[in-house]
C-alpha cells in the first residue's frame, strides 16, 4: 500500500504513523503521506470497480497497510441527477451526493470509520470525541459495533433527536456546557493527560480527515471517472471541503482522472449565525477570527475552524468563494431540496442549497456547468427546522369533511 | 503579606519536551499574556521557536485565560491577574 508516513502541512517534517496530530516543530497539522509512483492506474480503477460496496473500495488511498475490519458498511451513497433542482435555478445539471444515506445518516461516518479502524490497529480500547452532533452519532455507533468504550462530549444544547440518536448506542454521553468551540478545547486538554484514549478528531485526527477523501473519490467515480465543474460543499471545520479536493488532486496524480488540469470550483457554506471562513473569505483574511456561534446551523457551529486557513485557499485558487446565508434561507433551503428531489436533508443541507440557490441567482454559475451539492446529514435529526412550514389539514373520516377541505383550501 | 503575583500556564504535550516533562508551571510579576509568554521563554530554551513567528503567536497556536480565547479578548495585551489559569493549546483539531 502506498501509505508512507505524517507530514506537516506547513513545514514538511515527516513523523511515523501513530496518534499525533501536531508538529513537533511548528505546531502545525499533520497529514498522512503517500508515494503513489507505483500505483498503475488501469490497474487501480480494475481494483476499485471490483472492490466492495464501501468506501473500502479505495483501499489503496487510505492509511492501511492491509484493509482492517470494519463491521459498519459506510459510502457508496447515492449521486442523484436533480434536474427538477437544476430548473428551479435555471441551471443544466446539478448532482446531489447524498451522504445522509450512510449507517449513521451523515458523512461523518466516513470518518469515524476510518479513525477506529486505526485506533484499534495502534491499540486503543477507548475512543472519544467533541461533536457537534453527526460525529456524536458516528462515533458512538461504531465505537459500539466495534466494542470499543466510547466517550463523547456535546455542546448541552444539542438537538434533541442527535442527543437521542447517539446515546442510544450506550455511549458515556457528556453535555458540556458551553459551546462546541468550548467543548474541543476542553478534550484537548483531556488528549494531553488521557493518553490510552482516541480522540478521533483530536490525537487520530490525521487519518480520521483521510476519511472525507472517499466523498471525493465516490463523486469522481460516479461521474465515469471525470470531475465535476463545481461543488458547493458545507464548511464547519474545513476539513471535509478541503479533502474532497484533496481527493480529486490524488486521482489526477496518479492518472484515474484523465484531465490532469482541470480545477473545479469550490464554494463553501456556512450560516450567517456561525460564519467564520466567509467572513475571512470576503475580508481578504488569511486566517480566520474566531466567533461564538448562533442559529440553527448547529452542525456547522465551529467558530474557530481548524482548517479555515486552508478552506480560504482552496476557495481562492479554485476561482470559488465561501458564502453565508440566513437561518430563514437555510430553511428554505431545506423545503427546496426536500421538494425538487425527494431528500430531507439537516439544517447544514439546507445551509448549503441556500448557497448554490444564492450563487445561480447572482448568475456565478454558468448554465452549462456540471455542479455537485454536496449533502453531509439527514433532515430527521434537525426536525425543529421545518416544523411550522406547512400546514397539515385535520378532518374527521368522512367524505364529506374532505370534500369540504377540498372546496375550501386545498388543490390537489 | 500577599505573595508574589502568580498565574498557572498549562503545557500541552506537544510542547513538554522543551519544558523538562512539566504539564503545568507558574509564572510570577506578569500582568499580560504577552508577559507571560516572555516569563516563559527565558526559563525554557526553545519554546519561543515553537509557538512564536515574528513577534506574534503562530497561525496554529491558541492561548487561552481562564478558558477564554485569547483572540476574544486583547490578544498578546490580555491581562491576567493572581490565581488565572493560561492554557496553551495546538489549534488543529475538531470538526
Amino acid at each position: 500500500m502506498p501509505v508512507q508516513a505524517l507530514q506537516c502541512k506547513e513545514c514538511h517534517e515527516q513523523y511515523p504513523l501513530d496518534a499525533r496530530y501536531v508538529c513537533d516543530r511548528c505546531f502545525g497539522p499533520l497529514e498522512v503521506k503517500y508515494d503513489y509512483s507505483g500505483l498503475d492506474p488501469d490497474g487501480a480503477r480494475r481494483k476499485i470497480q471490483a472492490g466492495p460496496r464501501s468506501i473500502w473500495r479505495y483501499s489503496d488511498f487510505l492509511p492501511f497497510e492491509s484493509r482492517p475490519p470494519a463491521p459498519l458498511t459506510t459510502g457508496t451513497t447515492p449521486l442523484l441527477k436533480a434536474d427538477r433542482l437544476a430548473e428551479r435555478l435555471g441551471l443544466r445539471e446539478v448532482y446531489v451526493k447524498n451522504d445522509a444515506a450512510n449507517p449513521t445518516h451523515s458523512f461523518k461516518d466516513r470518518v469515524v470509520t476510518i479513525a477506529l479502524a486505526k485506533a484499534r490497529e495502534l491499540g486503543y480500547k477507548i475512543v472519544a470525541c467533541p461533536s457537534t452532533g453527526n460525529l456524536a452519532n458516528a462515533v458512538a455507533a461504531h465505537a459500539a459495533a466495534n466494542g470499543l468504550e466510547s466517550y463523547v462530549f456535546i455542546p448541552a444544547d444539542l438537538e434533541e433527536q442527535k442527543i437521542l440518536a447517539t446515546g442510544v448506542y450506550g455511549t458515556t454521553l457528556v453535555k458540556v456546557r458551553g459551546s462546541y468551540d468550548d467543548v474541543n478545547r476542553l478534550c484537548m486538554e483531556l488528549a494531553s493527560e488521557r493518553e490510552d484514549w482516541a480522540f478521533v478528531n483530536v490525537n487520530v485526527r490525521p487519518y480520521y480527515a483521510e476519511g472525507s477523501k472517499t466523498l471525493g473519490y465516490e463523486i469522481a467515480e460516479q461521474l465515469a471517472f471525470t470531475l465535476p465543474d463545481r461543488v458547493v460543499c458545507p464548511i464547519a471545520s474545513g476539513s471535509l471541503f478541503t479533502k474532497i479536493a484533496r481527493g480529486f488532486q490524488e486521482w489526477q496524480e496518479v492518472g484515474l482522472i484523465a484531465d490532469a488540469d482541470k480545477q473545479p470550483v469550490f464554494n463553501g457554506a456556512q450560516g450567517e449565525g456561525c460564519a467564520p471562513v466567509a467572513t475571512a473569505f470576503s475580508e481578504g483574511w488569511e486566517i480566520c477570527k474566531p466567533v461564538r456561534p448562533s442559529g440553527i446551523a448547529k452542525s456547522l457551529a465551529i467558530g474557530n475552524p481548524a482548517d479555515g486557513p486552508y478552506a480560504l485557499e482552496l476557495a481562492r485558487k479554485s476561482g470559488g468563494t465561501v458564502e453565508s446565508v440566513s437561518d430563514d434561507e437555510i430553511r428554505e433551503g431545506i423545503r427546496l431540496l426536500a421538494e425538487t428531489t425527494g431528500v430531507f436533508t439537516e439544517t447544514a443541507g439546507g445551509t448549503t442549497t441556500a448557497v448554490l440557490r444564492k450563487l445561480a441567482e447572482r448568475g456565478d454559475i454558468d448554465r452549462d456547468e456540471r455542479v455537485v451539492l454536496v449533502i453531509t446529514g439527514e433532515g430527521l435529526k434537525t426536525l425543529d427546522a421545518v416544523r411550522d412550514t406547512f400546514e397539515a389539514h385535520e378532518i374527521d373520516p368522512s367524505t364529506k369533511a374532505f370534500e369540504a377541505l377540498e372546496g375550501t383550501s386545498v388543490r390537489a | 503579606m500577599p505573595g508574589p503575583m502568580a498565574v498557572t500556564v498549562k503545557i500541552p504535550t506537544q510542547l513538554r519536551s522543551v519544558t523538562g516533562g512539566e504539564a503545568e508551571t507558574s509564572v510570577e510579576d506578569a500582568t499580560t499574556v504577552g508577559e507571560v509568554l516572555d516569563g516563559l521563554y527565558e526559563r525554557f530554551d526553545g519554546l519561543r521557536e515553537r509557538i512564536a513567528e515574528d513577534g506574534d503567536l503562530r497561525r496554529f497556536v491558541n492561548v487561552y485565560v481562564e478558558g477564554e480565547d485569547i483572540r476574544f479578548l486583547d490578544g498578546l495585551e490580555t491581562p491576567v491577574e493572581d490565581g488565572d489559569e493560561v492554557t496553551i493549546l495546538p489549534a488543529v483539531a475538531g470538526g
